[in-house]
């Protein structure tokens, strides 16, 4: 006991002299506001000096993350991407080379004047030259957008390589498997047998195509995204967009499939007095909404850690060869050797997404389909309860 | 003025990035302990090695949540007062 008070003082000592150096921190310039201005300005300039001719780590790094109106391949040279606009005068569709290498340029449509605004599409007022609010806030982005394309050209793979292993697993009937399908069917046999099989119990088969294509559509796309080059390279399944849509998914057949124990679970939990009620319904409400949203954030936050990490790691051999050449040179086998061992982790990574993804989906509609033991015993929660 | 405001901006990067800090150190507990225990159950009884493997990605993945909701966090901190 005397043990853990001293622990406990330490980490208080330590959290004491971490927040007094904020504190002093944020105090030190202002004994000196009047000169501190011009000092903090010509900083500023420096700094935006820097920014244009020198490399901006964070900005690349954004970039490389976000979706795009074109897909960069490498130096100048990056493939246009169709832009579909729809505002209130109709639909427009041009190209992205419009908006220029660095969409910096303006397009003038049948409709309106177009440009990109940080990343986005936006409405130019021909006359005043600025951002047409009114107009851009009518205006709906249908374009097919860097990830748009890669999720296309991952389903043509998906559609290749399952209609190819479902054809060699009908000709193979009763024999041992041959190419691509011993190569997918294990995988099959897995999210069988270690997923919906242990979380769903009987009647499993019904949630087997959700599960199927949710896991294969997470883990080839996340590894798609870790080829850094064309097709692969795009951050899908690390936008927050696609993570959403696959959680509303789960959300959605959750809600179809789920029975009356479900429900009255989640309304009226069985056995509890009312006044408990009162807290308990709302908190199993929000819970129920809380779950895909932790999936959600689960995948997108994962993926894009990792496309962050390994960037950054590139990152440094740029910001040291600024400082020197030699040193430059000196840290790029540093940064190729945890790029390629940060490059393991996340193949890693990739399976272990997919598949807790589709382990905690099944677990849900695990609760939702579950009859309850016995009628007369209200006291199991287990199977709900894991958020 | 600009230097106050300056200042802000920076000390928002740097509570962002201890936030960020402080809830990787939270999951490293977490995961340690979640890895510690599953491996003396294993080392107990090796023959439930398969079950208590995907019992322990699960929380594994569980507590990564809620460290991730502090990431998110904290480069929603960041990409906002930017």
């Amino acid at each position: 006991m005397a043990n853990k008070i001293n622990t406990f003082k330490h980490f208080l000592l330590i959290l004491t002299m971490l927040i007094s150096s904020f504190a002093s921190f944020a105090s030190e310039p202002t004994d000196n506001e009047p000169n501190a201005n011009s000092t903090v300005s010509n900083e500023k300039v420096e700094d935006k000096v820097h920014e244009e001719g020198g490399f901006n780590a964070g900005k690349m790094i954004l970039e490389h993350v976000a979706d795009n109106h074109s897909w960069h391949l490498f130096g100048h040279i990056s493939i246009s991407l169709p832009v579909i606009v729809k505002t209130d005068k109709g639909i427009e569709v041009f190209s992205s080379s419009h908006f220029g290498h660095e969409g910096e340029e303006q397009y003038k449509g049948a409709n309106y004047t177009y440009a990109l605004h940080e990343g986005n599409v936006v409405v130019i007022d021909s006359q005043l030259g600025g951002i047409d609010e009114v107009a851009t806030s009518s205006l709906s982005d249908f374009s097919i957008t860097k990830n748009v394309a890669a999720m296309l050209f991952s389903m043509l793979l998906m559609l290749w390589i399952f209609l190819s292993v479902a054809k060699s697993a009908n000709k193979n009937r009763g024999k041992a498997p041959k190419g691509l399908q011993s190569w997918i069917e294990p995988l099959i046999v897995f999210v069988r047998d270690d997923v919906a099989k242990p979380s769903i119990g009987k009647n499993y088969e019904r949630f087997m195509p959700f599960l199927l294509t949710v896991f294969f559509f997470i883990w080839i796309n996340n590894l798609l995204g870790l080829i850094p080059i064309f097709p692969g390279g795009s951050n899908l399944t690390g936008s927050i967009s696609v993570a959403m849509v696959l959680a509303a998914f789960t959300l959605l057949i959750t809600f179809f499939v789920a029975n009356k124990h479900y429900w009255r679970h989640v309304f009226a939990m069985p056995g509890v007095p009312i006044p408990v009620l009162i807290i308990l319904t709302p908190i199993e409400i929000l819970g129920l909404f809380l779950r895909p949203f932790v999936l959600m954030i689960r995948l997108f936050a994962n993926i894009t850690a990792g496309h962050i990490i390994s960037l950054a790691f590139f990152s440094l051999i740029f910001i040291f060869g600024e400082m020197n050449v030699g040193l430059g040179l000196g840290v790029s086998v540093l940064s190729l050797v945890f790029t390629i061992f940060m490059g393991a982790l996340e193949l890693l990574v990739a399976f272990l997404q997919a598949y807790v993804f589709a382990l905690l989906s099944a677990i849900y509609f695990g609760a939702a389909v579950d009859e309850g033991h016995d009628v007369n015993h209200h006291h199991d929660h287990e199977t709900v309860s894991a958020h | 003025m600009l230097s106050s405001v300056l200042l802000e901006a920076s000390l928002t990067y740097g509570v962002a990035a201890l936030g960020a800090g402080v809830a990787a150190l939270a999951a490293g507990i977490g995961i340690g302990r979640i890895g510690g225990s599953a491996l003396e159950s294993i080392a107990r009884q090796p023959e439930a090695v398969n079950d208590i493997r995907s019992s322990m990605i699960l929380a594994a993945a569980l507590v990564e949540g809620a460290a991730f909701f502090a990431m998110v966090i904290g480069l929603l901190v960041v990409l906002i007062i930017k």
